[in-house]
């Protein structure tokens, strides 16, 4: 009986995955609140219905490295995916940018921050009284990195650093600034806006000059070959109305 | 095996970490192990589980309030300020305040079991004898309660070291100040330098397990002493 009953659970488990149209997609953090409308709207467009885990890329990539059953991954960085095609673990040249992060200069503080970054110099910070800056880890997130290169250029480094707390993904990063343990920080303009408008504090959008560009590409994953859903998401995210969400949520494209 | 000087640092700031805990743990501990052992309030039942909140918590959830309660509007991050120390996310004694709270089950309950199973008589004997309600404590029950200690002790310091998710979110990952163990090993794996990971893996397994058989060591060995077993008789 129970052997029947387990028999019976796993066929329906395999009817639903040789239908083939559902699939599993793994999508970094900080494209979360876009990646909820878009399986929306995919479903209602396609038909198709997509699974989404929301996590650090660095985890999926080990998850997939260990056979994760990710049909399709939606990175934070270009690396990940061209390293995970190098590997084998996922499908040759099917890599593309589905959006290009923007980073901003944030605090919860209305009219703290300039619109030039000028509130990171030594004479500012000390009026200020700012006591701890928060980015992103730069060894774990695309996001650190363009943050470290912006204080770069702008100088600032030295002042800047003994104040520096790291998030380990732009997600902590936004939670230390939200609850003012850090009274600035460089956080996603995905995070703190919605059509072009900062909806709280104060925020400088750092002009993409400053930085190398936050490229974030998708790919196809082994486990997503035959998968119709998984090729019709891909198609889907270079359609208009993937790109107008991606836009809205403070993305280039 | 190869561990950086950032691993060592790590390494050394965990042991601090966890000594420090344990030493304040087992200060704040004891008294509320006492009353919970010895009480009839009808405050023990919600007591007790306040102190075991931590154990069924996630540390996400402790770290999350703690973030919160220690940024400039929470109400520890108010008194702090008004205290003149600034606020304590991000800092060494940040962290202390929550391995605290994360560990504090861990010291509360041997401690409870312990003055427990000595029950009144030693305390009753004591004052027959003349003896001050604290120096009886110090005398008779610390002595009597010794195995609670040790246990209370390892279980604090070995829990501390094995924190995460609370130091994850209220630490800021800073090198030597705020970066321990786990959340080094958790970043060398996060930026896929599984080699480094594994070394320091290796020395927190390796460092656990220690811990465990020699907790369950003492532990056959205590309850062996003809003392002990004379408690439980008692009891």
């Amino acid at each position: 009986m129970k052997l029947r009953l387990m028999l019976a659970f796993a066929s329906t488990l395999f009817g639903v995955a040789a239908q083939a149209d559902e699939v599993t997609v793994a999508v970094a953090a900080n494209f979360t609140a876009p990646m909820q409308k878009i399986a929306k709207a995919f479903e209602q467009d396609t038909g198709h219905k997509a699974q989404v885990a929301f996590g650090a890329t660095g985890k999926f990539y080990a998850q997939i490295k260990n056979g994760a059953p990710f049909a399709v991954l939606l990175a934070a960085d270009d690396e990940t995916p061209a390293r995970l095609e190098k590997e084998g673990l996922a499908v040759a040249s099917t890599r593309f940018t589905y959006a290009t992060g923007r980073l901003a200069l944030w605090s919860k503080q209305a009219n703290l921050v300039d619109d030039k970054g000028d509130v990171l110099h030594s004479n500012r910070l000390e009026k200020l009284g700012i006591l701890k800056i928060a980015i992103a880890d730069p060894k774990l997130a695309p996001y650190g990195v363009a943050a470290m290169q912006v204080m770069h250029k702008l100088g600032v480094l030295p002042v800047v650093t003994p104040k520096l707390v790291y998030g380990e993904s732009i997600g902590q990063t936004y939670q230390f600034v939200s609850t003012e343990n850090a009274q600035l920080g460089f956080v996603a303009l995905s995070q703190i806006s919605i059509d072009g408008r900062i909806t709280q504090g104060s925020a400088w959008v750092v002009p993409q000059s400053m930085h190398t560009p936050l490229k974030q590409d998708v790919v196809l994953l082994n486990a997503g070959k035959h998968n119709a859903a998984a090729h019709a998401l891909l198609k889907y995210l270079q359609g208009d109305n993937a790109k107008t969400i991606i836009t809205r949520y403070g993305y280039a494209l | 095996m190869n561990l950086s000087a950032e691993d060592f640092q790590a390494i050394a700031l965990t042991l601090q970490l966890a000594s420090v805990t344990t030493v304040l743990l087992l200060l704040l501990a004891t008294p509320v192990a006492w009353w919970l052992a010895h009480t009839r309030s009808v405050w023990r039942a919600p007591v007790a589980s306040l102190v075991a909140l931590p154990l069924v918590l996630p540390p996400t959830v402790l770290g999350f309030y703690l973030l919160v309660a220690l940024g400039p509007n929470g109400p520890i991050g108010q008194f702090t300020q008004w205290a003149g120390w600034g606020t304590l996310a991000f800092s060494f004694w940040g962290l202390v305040l929550g391995s605290v709270v994360y560990s504090l089950p861990f010291a509360v309950q041997p401690l409870v079991n312990a003055f427990e199973a000595m029950g009144p008589r030693p305390m009753e004997v004591a004052a027959t004898l003349r003896a001050s309600p604290w120096d009886a404590f110090f005398t008779v029950a610390v002595p009597l309660a010794k195995p609670g200690f040790v246990m209370a002790a390892m279980l604090s310091f070995a829990h501390t070291v094995g924190e995460f998710g609370v130091v994850l979110m209220i630490g800021g990952n800073i090198p030597d100040k705020t970066r321990v163990v786990s959340t080094q090993i958790y970043g060398h794996v996060e930026a896929m330098a599984y080699s480094q990971a594994h070394g320091l893996a290796g020395v927190m397994l390796v460092f656990s397990f220690v811990v465990l058989l020699g907790l369950s060591w003492f532990n056959r060995r205590s309850t062996r002493h003809p003392n002990t077993r004379h408690q439980k008789a008692d009891a």
